[in-house]
């Protein structure tokens, strides 16, 4: 087996454009995923029935069909249902994020009902209002409990966002298929992609624990 | 000041409490004992609204709780209550505890809030606390900043349920000590209670509940020395 690094690295200028549009993908889809998440967590506990039994349905929706699936979905209907031309990188966004907010409002809703139910009381024995509780002591104590599982879905989406080379995003993994195409060699440029998607990991776990000690000092 | 008339309260099938007739003066300190199970805590929470009364009519300075229209948040504003498992809030510090309910419900600010927060927990002793986090403090030393997290709302109701049963028993006594220098300084006092030596000292009433009813409304003195009813005479008997 020969191995030959030197060759990839004319093409290393365009592998920062895919790292960049990887981070930028990831941030997003965090963003979309987690702020639909927390809405779609609320609608779930929701004591008006049919608003929860939706949400309800949307999770298992989307937990139950390939995401691979939802992305050749929304990337390639989108365009027939409602004549948008949605661009590749909106398409994973979207997909991504509609994707995570599914799990992470599991979740959030898993962390609301694991706060003492005296934190609630307390606080409306001092008339706070519903939504400043919610907002002030449920949902601070909600997502300290379940941080752990809140970077786990970041790294999942981090990796996950691979599959939008699929539909042409110039994403870290797809540079490695342009240099394979190019060089026909494919070893030197896959395994770079590994590497890199491991650090990218390594950073966002080191960011995780950074936030959990952070979220500790009132233990 | 609180009239509580014909209250009375199911969960599902399970009436807890029957035809509950009460009335409480201003300043007054009633003290609400009997059995497990009996329904004091239920009692408790429905002054302000934390249970429900199935039926009957709660009225506090005139105002009908149960009516349409009444603005609960606002009734609950006027009326701390403190909680046998203190329920701190353990992501803020003592001072946050504190200055967070005045600061978002009547909307003082910062200062305000913190110089009259410190100035409380000078009140029940705990000034050197102001900056820890509720999980570095000691049972009694928790309800003790609950009690003030209460009274940083400058209520005119204060509701104890069992404030001093899930503390060691050598922090008893430094928990009462603060509940004793609140009484009969205008405040109005509604306590549940396991410790009858206590309510007999601090108390104007005492109102003993059994099985959902009241059994017995009488001064402490008469209540201990000679209760009317046979169930008190059987729950004393018990206890003490
Ligand atoms: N939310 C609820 N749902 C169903 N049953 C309840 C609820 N809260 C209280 N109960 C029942 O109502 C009855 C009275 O409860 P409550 O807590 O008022 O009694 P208590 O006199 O405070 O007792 P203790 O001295 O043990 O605190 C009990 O049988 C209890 O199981
Ligand atoms: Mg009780």
């Amino acid at each position: 087996m020969d191995l030959d690094f030197s060759l990839v690295i004319p093409y290393l200028p365009l592998l920062v454009n895919g790292i960049i549009l990887t981070i930028k993908f990831t941030v997003w889809s965090t963003i979309f995923g987690f702020t639909w998440g927390v809405l779609l967590s609320l609608i779930k506990i929701s004591s008006f029935k049919p608003l929860a039994l939706l949400g309800q349905f949307y999770t298992s929706f989307f937990r139950g069909t390939p995401l691979l699936v939802q992305l050749m979905l929304i990337y390639f209907a989108t365009p027939q249902l409602v004549g948008y031309d949605i661009s590749s990188l909106e398409a994973g966004v979207l997909a991504f994020g509609l994707n995570s907010a599914a799990y992470i409002s599991e979740s959030i809703r898993g962390g609301i009902l694991s706060v003492d139910k005296g934190q609630r009381e307390a606080a409306m024995a001092l008339g706070v209002s519903e939504f400043r509780i919610m907002k002030d002591i449920i949902l601070p104590q909600a997502f300290k409990n379940i941080l752990p599982s809140l970077v786990n879905e970041s790294i999942a989406l981090l990796k996950d966002s691979s599959m939008v080379a699929i539909i042409g995003v110039g994403d870290t993994l797809r540079w490695a298929q342009q240099v394979q195409a190019k060089t026909f060699r494919a070893f030197e440029a896959f395994i770079v992609v590994a590497l890199i998607y491991y650090v990218m990991v390594m950073v966002l776990t080191a960011i995780g624990s950074y936030l959990e000690r952070r979220a500790r000092v009132s233990d | 000041m609180i009239k509580i008339e014909k209250v009375s309260k199911k969960f599902k099938d399970l009436a807890v409490l029957k035809d509950i007739s009460l009335e409480i003066n201003k300043g007054e300190v009633i003290a609400i004992i009997g059995p497990s199970g009996s329904g004091k805590s239920t009692l408790l929470r429905c002054i302000n609204l934390l249970e429900i009364p199935t039926s009957g009519k709660i009225t506090i300075n005139g105002v009908e709780l149960l009516e349409k229209g009444t603005e609960v948040q606002k009734i609950r504003q006027n009326i701390g209550m403190v909680f046998q498992h203190f329920n701190l809030f353990p992501h803020m510090t003592v001072l946050k505890n504190m200055t967070y309910a005045p600061m978002v419900v009547h909307q003082i600010s910062a200062e305000e809030a913190e110089k009259q927060a410190i100035a409380l927990l000078e009140r029940v002793g705990l000034q050197e606390k102001v900056h820890e986090y509720p999980s570095k403090l000691s049972g009694g030393q928790k309800q003790r900043v609950a009690i003030a997290r209460a009274l940083a709302m400058k209520p005119e109701i204060l509701l104890f349920d069992e404030p001093t049963s899930a503390l060691d028993p050598e922090m008893v006594k430094e928990v009462l000590e603060v509940i004793k220098s609140l009484a009969h300084t205008g405040i109005t006092m509604v306590l549940v209670t396991h410790e009858m030596g206590f309510a007999r000292e601090v108390a104007d009433k005492i109102c003993f509940l059994d099985e959902g009813r009241v059994a017995e409304i009488a001064p402490p003195q008469e209540f201990f020395s000679s209760p009317k009813s046979a169930r008190a005479q059987q729950f004393l008997d018990k206890v003490l």
